[in-house]
């Protein structure tokens, strides 16, 4: 790894910090990558599936989830974690996803991690070859590529900064509040930065100096590189050491901080948990003269810092080392923003012609497209293309449940209300409001519980016993007259069609073992047609893979009675109109119909 | 600071409380108190009836070794081992009477160095017991770069720091080491000088120390020496440091443990605790060490680390003898949090005025924030410059301003509206002007 992020990079982003992300967003927008440089959010708490945030003046929505094990699974690409959990639970954080793999840097910006703990994962990263950036840090910059979080601050002082284009000096210090005063120092003395990391202010930190500056040693765009030490520690001489036997070759300015702390005893504690020194070796003075022999440039103070910048970078422009960087373009942030109430991501009418899922309507509406009305059901509620064959099972399915007679309880309700005068609306509505567990729902329920047993390998007679402990009769199982001799033909018809067209039809398999168990016991307990589109629709979904989670979230949602509602509604209309086409008079049910029980009122 | 020293009757009771988890084959006693004067440990033989059964030790408790040195350990009357209860209590009581002097190093018998000044306030009492030299043993454990090590010895006492290379036994360990990898390395390095009979216990007893050192997040834990007679063990002297960041997770394992100032430690000020109560209540930090209150310049800063490079140049630039402290504040702390800390510093700062008669310098600097916003810990700062502004004008305050960062143009905007208003004398700048450069401008002036 010559770059520690390139303008590829995405991170999945441990505690939903809106701030923080949204300016990693805004960094994002205004260098203009091209995807947005969170892939997930972790929020452990939230209920939500998203958050939204402004991508330049649009709004883009990145994913939330409840585990960093589940975002990593959704967002593979995603190889840098941002741990933002507080330091109670931030080495857990680490740790588990250090297990789970994949990635390969990962930032912890909690202060006061227990030191044990932060040694233990560091090491166990460092086994795996994993970069860590803190404890105890703001983070770490490619300029141009990527930035971690609220490192360089608000976008303004990033571009004053020149913090949005790759610069050629390679950044290493322990403070994060230093780091954006030395990026902007090197952006007025020089030509900014190339990689920069603020290692982290705990005394364990995971990767310290060196290991960020062999990194830098290697990349090409870092011409230079910059170290700003602290009292306190022996990082610096691991430096020392790789300038000295030529691991380090690229020119290093560095400083070490705390030049104060000679004058106090140890019992005063200037800066981080790390700045302390045990021993003259770690004093900043001694270690600011140890690097100066070792032919380092090192000001006389911290105040002659930007001289000695200016004088190397002159130095490596005169000899060519370092050419001049052409500005690229940049896009602007708005500053005024408005965040939009309602989403969108189905259709969109602002173009030419209004699409659907991308498809303008006319490339799906007529014969000679080809598409049918499963081919539209696919699009504007699935927002995708499905294969002939599914779109053929939808409109299958929708054929076979357009009606079923003027007795069932929504069509009953809609002749009704269309006889009190009502509009087809209103008398549609009525219909359509008996749709539910008991009018329809045996679709659903079919789906739900077949599922259910199949997932959890419940052998037909374990399923029976199952529900009969729930005290529900299996849905889509049993019909007032149909039986195995006597076959429904839409059942037979949906089978066949699944037969030949569907790729597998896995719970269809299963939901014949429990006919075949059921039908033992009572000749009219068969796979009904409710059952078997529910079934199929499943089958349906596996084979275009969708995950089994997905599938639940299918179910739960209602989207199978979905089928049922627009399908259903053509019978409702068609009572409907034929009510009115009759012109029948307002109903009212014959009283002989109704047992009348009226007791007069107990007086409480 | 993660690293704090407690006191030798923490170490052991935190011991004993866990004993039986790491130490099951041997016994202690636990037969410790401690006490601020005689009359406390008459009280305590009250209910601890080996006070009055048995002869006793006693020392002053409070983080400083040497005591031997300084005769600061009361073992005899007339004889070793002859201290009464009534001894004790009579030598507690004269010891913290008055001002003591404490030499940290010597040449021989000789001190060297000029002595610590204070009083000592806290003594530990315990049994006397009598053993051979020979059962005397050392062992300590600490972290050493990114391992742990081991130090054992078979001499223990103060002999052992002038012939720490001959006579200790170093092993050290990954983080990762397990615990057998450590037990193995451990009973394979056992010192030679370790008495024959002793060998096996001792290897046992290093080993429980090492895993009570581990999971108890002790930063260094010594004992020297302990005694071991068979599978008796005496604590005679401890040293301890907890790591104080995993206090959150040792809240039962280390009971009501306390970090004191060391002995000759100027008290922490009232100031100073406030300030180390407020920090630690909140996600953002807060510290501040008075260096010399009477001093005319002060510091506020934003940031660990730019604080740093303002107190370096401060030195630099005017020598320490004007540097009154140093202090930081960071990570986002509330408009409230940084009034509290500022009208913390304007209440010091304006105690009283410069003796040489030159006016009093307040330097609010910092480096560009990341994310603290700045106008709104300005706010905090405007809301205290309210309060003390008679006061500020009294000892002739200047202040310099220097601060970048989100929201800074209104923060700085604020702030100079608000001195102006209340007629103090305020320089204010921005990213534009580099950042210790309030510094040169204030000692100008």
């Amino acid at each position: 790894m010559e770059q520690l992020y390139t303008k590829d990079t995405q991170a999945i982003f441990w505690n939903n910090n809106k701030t923080a992300i949204q300016r990693m967003l805004d960094y994002d927008y205004t260098i203009q990558r091209k995807t947005p440089s969170v892939a997930a959010i972790v929020a452990p708490t939230s209920g939500n599936k998203f958050e939204k945030f402004f991508f330049g003046p649009d709004e883009v929505m990145i994913p939330l989830f409840k585990t960093t094990a589940a975002a990593k699974a959704a967002q593979p690409q995603a190889d840098v974690l941002l741990n933002f959990a507080s330091f109670r639970t931030a080495y857990d954080v680490t740790m588990e996803a250090l297990e789970i793999g994949g990635f390969s840097s990962m930032m912890i910006t909690a202060e006061g991690i227990p030191e044990r703990l932060a040694r233990g994962m560091n090491q166990t990263a460092r086994e795996k070859g994993v970069t860590i950036i803190g404890p105890a840090t703001v983070g770490a910059i490619t300029p141009g590529a990527f930035k971690v979080a609220n490192i360089g601050g608000t976008i303004t002082n990033i571009v004053n900064s020149k913090l949005h284009r790759a610069g050629s000096c390679g950044l290493v210090t322990r403070s994060g509040g230093l780091f954006n005063e030395l990026s902007n120092i090197i952006a007025i003395n020089a030509d900014g930065i190339a990689e920069g990391v603020a290692i982290g202010g705990d005394r364990f930190v995971g990767s310290v100096f060196i290991d960020n500056m062999l990194r830098m040693e290697k990349n090409p765009a870092v011409k230079y590189m910059i170290l700003l030490g602290e009292v306190g520690g022996t990082e610096e001489y691991k430096v020392i050491e790789a300038v000295k036997s030529g691991a380090i070759t690229k020119p290093v300015i560095a400083w070490c901080i705390g030049t104060i702390a000679k004058y106090y005893d140890s019992g005063v504690q200037f800066g981080h948990a790390g700045a302390s020194a045990n021993g003259e070796m770690e004093t900043a003075e001694y270690k600011n003269n140890a690097m100066r022999e070792a032919g380092i440039h090192v000001p006389g103070s911290f105040n002659d810092l930007p001289e000695i910048i200016a004088a190397v970078y002159h130095e490596l422009h005169a000899e060519g080392v370092i050419k001049n960087i052409p500005e690229p373009a940049m896009n602007i942030c708005p500053t005024v923003r408005r965040s939009k109430e309602f989403i969108c991501t189905i259709s969109d009418d602002r173009g030419e012609e209004c699409t659907y899922a991308g498809f303008p309507i006319s490339s799906v509406a007529t014969p000679d497209t080809g598409k049918g009305i499963g081919d539209v059901i696919s699009l504007l509620w699935f927002k995708k293309q499905y294969p002939k064959w599914a779109t053929d099972f939808i409109e299958t399915v929708m054929k076979t449940v357009a009606d079923h007679g003027p007795a069932v309880s929504g069509a009953h309700n809609a002749k009704v209300t269309a006889r009190a005068g009502k509009s087809v609306v209103e008398s549609l509505v009525t219909g359509l409001l008996t749709i539910g567990p008991r009018f329809g729902g045996a679709i659903d329920g079919a789906a739900e519980h077949f599922k259910y047993a199949d997932d959890n390998g419940l052998t037909p007679k374990e399923f029976l016993g199952h529900m009969k402990k729930q005290g529900i009769p299996i849905p889509g199982i049993g019909h007032r007259i149909k039986s195995l001799k006597n076959p429904d033909l839409r059942v037979t018809g949906l089978m066949n069609f699944a037969a030949e067209h569907f790729p597998a039809t896995p719970l269809l398999d299963y939901a014949r073992t429990v006919e075949a168990l059921t039908t033992s016991k009572k000749e009219n307990l068969i796979l009904n047609v409710d059952g078997t589109i529910g079934i199929l629709m499943v089958d349906m979904w596996r084979a275009l893979g969708y995950t089994e989670t997905e599938i639940n979230e299918f179910i739960s949602s209602g989207t199978l009675n979905a089928f049922f509602i627009v399908g259903r509604s053509i019978g409702f209309i068609g009572h409907i109109l034929d009510e009115k086409r009759l012109a029948m008079p307002m109903y009212r049910h014959p009283m002989d119909d109704i047992l009348y029980d009226v007791q007069e009122a107990e007086k409480l | 600071m993660a690293q704090k020293a407690i006191r030798e009757y923490d170490a052991k009771s935190i011991l004993a409380k866990h004993w039986d988890k790491y130490f099951p084959d041997f016994t202690y006693a636990y037969e410790t108190v401690m006490v601020q004067n005689g009359s406390e440990l008459l009280e305590a033989a009250k209910t601890k009836a080996w006070l009055n059964e048995k002869t006793l030790v006693a020392k002053p408790d409070m983080l400083f070794g040497k005591r031997g040195m300084n005769d600061l350990v009361l073992f005899k009357d007339t004889k070793p081992g002859d201290v009464s209860l009534a001894k004790a209590a009579s030598w507690i009581d004269e010891k913290s009477s008055g001002d003591q002097k404490v030499y940290f190093s010597f040449d021989g018998d000789k001190p060297t160095g000029e002595p610590s000044v204070d009083k000592l306030t806290n003594f530990i009492v315990e049994p006397f017991t009598p053993h051979k030299q020979s059962e005397e043993y050392y062992v300590s454990a600490t972290c050493v770069g990114d391992n742990d090590v081991i130090y054992m010895s078979a001499e223990g006492g103060i002999a052992i720091e002038e012939n720490w290379d001959e006579k200790v036994i170093e092993v050290a360990f990954p983080i990762t080491a397990t615990e057998d990898e450590i037990a193995t390395a451990i009973r394979a390095n056992v010192p030679k000088d370790v008495a024959e009979k002793d060998k096996a216990n001792f290897a046992e007893f290093c080993i429980g120390f090492f895993k009570a050192y581990r999971e108890l997040n002790f930063a260094y834990l010594e004992i020297n020496p302990f005694v071991m007679q068979g599978n008796k063990i005496e604590l005679l002297d401890m040293v301890a440091k907890l790591d104080d960041t995993a206090g959150f997770m040792m809240v039962e394992e280390w009971g009501d443990v306390e970090y004191p100032t060391a002995f000759g430690m100027e008290a922490k000020s009232p100031e100073v605790e406030a300030i180390e109560e407020a920090d630690a209540k909140t996600g953002a930090s807060l510290k501040l060490t008075l260096l010399k209150p009477e001093a005319r310049i002060w510091t506020m800063v934003a940031g660990g680390g730019a604080s740093v490079v303002y107190a370096d140049t401060i030195a630099d630039m005017a020598g320490i003898d004007d540097l009154a402290n140093y202090g930081e504040y960071s990570g986002g702390p509330t408009t409230g949090e940084t009034k509290f800390y500022a009208e913390t510093l304007l209440d010091l700062m304006t105690r009283e005025k410069d003796p040489q008669g030159r006016g009093k310098v307040m330097i609010i600097g910092g480096a560009i924030a990341n994310f603290t916003d700045v106008a709104k810990t300005f706010t905090g700062i405007i809301q205290a410059f309210e309060n003390y502004a008679d006061k500020m004008k009294e000892v002739d305050l200047k202040i310099y301003v220097r601060r970048g960062g989100p929201n800074y143009e209104k923060g700085l905007k604020d702030i100079k509206e608000a001195a102006d208003r209340l007629g103090l004398y305020i320089e204010v700048y921005g990213p534009e002007t580099h950042v210790t450069d309030i510094v040169r401008m204030a000692l100008e002036k």
